[in-house]
């Protein structure tokens, strides 16, 4: 009855395992030398104590909005994949055009400058 | 398996352009140096043009696309060749104004083509989930159109107070969906139509059915700014760059007036009359309190706003009036609407100056005397817009008030009548100060650039050619109003 459950079963144990194992021995092999620097929560970015009205880049807002809609758009890509061979060549299409108005919507930021954070 | 056969997408073809031409803007935006942005807005012009002639190809092959979600019936390509002529003059007026406020960047241009994109798919939608997009592709492109003027702290207000009342109202008309798909398990139009032909009524409890209603008709309420609902409106009118205002205080109103036939006159005809009761109490609301309200005020961008307020009353009268009688009208109404308004705020905006600083009504005293042609122009679009005869806004009125006699809304006509009379005070006060005061006008300033020229020549020409001849355009706008949805 819990037969098709057997295999997220399976993941589940493997994630512990694999995780486990990784974190485990990156504790024990790695060499620990901290710093005040190092054991902040954010190594870089912006000081993660402090007046809550503090100027900071517009930057992060842009690369926060940006890294959304980039996000969103893997995200749709998702289900596509899944049932791409169904839908031919409406889909590709589809898929094609969707993909190259976010190229010009790339284009435009990328031209703009909103990537380059040295501005 | 979905299947998109030709003739789905030359049933969008016009909005498909515009998008097109949308996306290129924004992509030749980055390229173009900044005294060079102008060729932008003239691309975009183009685009609506073609936009245009796809509407001539599309009229060719009437019918439903894309799973019965888009009609392109005579209606919706109504609706689309308005919008797409608010958006031709409202690019043809905005490219000097931009460029003396020092805003004339390309994303102007690639806002504006979306939000009318936007606002075709309100109009050609029979799904209500798709009329909700086309809501939202327009709205979003519109807040921060209003918020244009970047380094201006009352554009900036206007930009976030419509974007935080108008996303809380597209949440209202997005619950009116969630329940109307609720009640029915369907959110098509057409769908609904049949059904409810059939039952006369929604089945499960009339309660749910008025709250599905009433939560639509708040959400829509919103963009046309009726009473209460409009209290966002001279704010915002006044704060967005005034090209913009033009374009807003007509396209989306024109959008939003379009759901509203197709939803309240078509698939809910059959609700009865308790819907009637809503548009003739808002109709009256609207009308005092827009045309009083515009009494009071000494910033012209504001009287003008006041006065769409009271404008959008007088189309609620034509959807009161119902649906074999009203649909004709208001169609009319909102083009003549659309010339003078959007005539009326373009000249507005050239006469303010630099900064729109000359915007109150004092601005303007003696006007007539310095610039007589501009101001004969600014006092034609005054004239229609009172409803005085040999203008197309005394017709535009004629057609609502009779469709509602016909209706036997006779209070509701005498409000209506009262009202415009009480209107034709505030216009004159400008063609009082412009003719009949000695003075040097502040506001009049350069000469007129000749794109500007252009579209307030189509206005005028449009406002007398459709005061003088009605008929054949009130033939066409009978053929437009088709049985909903």
């Amino acid at each position: 009855m819990f037969g098709s459950y057997l295999p997220i079963l399976v993941h589940f144990v493997v994630v512990v395992v694999v995780a486990g194992a990784i974190m485990g021995l990156s504790a024990w092999v790695g060499v620990k030398r901290p710093s005040r620097e190092k054991l902040s929560p954010y190594e870089c970015g912006i000081t993660p104590v402090g007046d809550a009205r503090g100027r900071f880049s517009i930057s992060f807002y842009l690369v926060g909005m940006l890294f959304i809609l980039f996000d969103v758009e893997i995200a749709f890509l998702f289900p596509w994949a899944v049932v791409y061979r169904s839908l031919g060549w409406f889909g590709f299409i589809e898929m094609f055009l969707y993909i190259v108005i976010l190229l010009a919507g790339y284009l435009y930021i990328w031209k703009k400058g909103a990537l380059d954070w040295t501005r | 398996m979905i299947t998109v056969q030709a003739d789905d997408l030359v049933r969008i073809l016009p909005q498909a352009i515009l998008a097109g031409f949308a996306i290129l803007v924004m992509v030749f935006e980055p390229f173009l140096p900044a005294a060079r942005k102008t060729l932008l807005g003239w691309f975009s012009l183009f685009g609506v043009v073609a936009a245009g002639a796809a509407t001539i190809r599309t009229s060719f092959s009437p019918g439903l696309a894309f799973g019965n979600s888009i009609s392109a019936d005579r209606f919706s390509l109504f609706f689309i060749c308005l919008f797409l002529l608010v958006a031709a003059l409202t690019l043809l007026g905005s490219f000097h104004s931009l460029e003396r406020e020092n805003i004339n960047h390309g994303e102007f241009y690639a806002l504006l083509l979306m939000a009318t994109v936007g606002m075709c798919f309100m109009a050609a939608s029979t799904e209500l989930i798709m009329i909700f997009l086309g809501l939202e592709i327009s709205s979003l492109a519109t807040y921060v159109l209003a918020g244009f003027k970047r380094q201006d702290a009352l554009s900036n207000e206007a930009s976030l107070k419509y974007f935080l009342l108008g996303s809380f109202a597209t949440a209202f008309f997005l619950y009116g969906i969630a329940v109307v798909y609720g009640l029915t398990g369907t959110t098509n139009l057409l769908v609904l139509s049949a059904q409810l032909g059939r039952s006369g009524e929604f089945r499960p409890g009339a309660v749910f059915a008025w709250v599905a209603l009433l939560l639509m008709f708040v959400g829509l309420a919103f963009k046309v700014s009726t009473v209460p609902f409009h209290v966002w409106t001279p704010d915002v009118y006044q704060g967005a760059p005034a090209p913009v205002t033009a374009f807003l205080s007509v396209g989306p109103k024109a959008a939003a007036f379009a759901v509203l036939l197709r939803i309240f006159l078509g698939a809910f005809a059959s609700a009865g009359s308790g819907v009637f009761w809503v548009f003739w109490a808002s109709a009256i609301l609207t009308m005092c309190l827009g045309n009083l309200a515009a009494l009071l005020q000494s910033n012209v961008k504001r009287l003008l706003a006041y006065s769409a307020i009271a404008h959008a009353g007088y189309v609620l009268v034509g959807i009161a009036a119902g649906r074999g009688e009203g649909t004709a009208p208001v169609l009319f109404y909102l083009t003549v609407y659309a010339l003078m308004n959007v005539g009326a705020f373009l000249l507005v905006a050239h006469l303010a100056g630099t900064g729109e600083r000359w915007t109150r009504i004092e601005d303007f005293t003696g006007l007539g005397y310095q610039r007589p042609a501009v101001a004969a122009c600014l006092a034609a679009f005054m004239l229609s817009l009172a409803g005085f005869p040999t203008t197309a806004g005394f017709f535009a009125k004629f057609y609502i008030f009779r469709a509602a006699v016909h209706s036997g809304l006779i209070g509701l006509t005498i409000v209506a009548v009262l009202t415009s009379v009480v209107s034709v005070y505030y216009y004159f006060r400008l063609i009082v100060v412009m003719y009949m005061r000695e003075g040097k006008a502040e506001a009049a300033s350069a000469s007129l650039p000749w794109a500007l020229r252009v579209a307030l020549a189509i206005s005028v020409v449009g406002i007398f050619y459709l005061g003088l001849y009605p008929t054949d355009f009130l033939l066409l706008t009978n053929l437009a109003a088709v049985p909903l949805p």
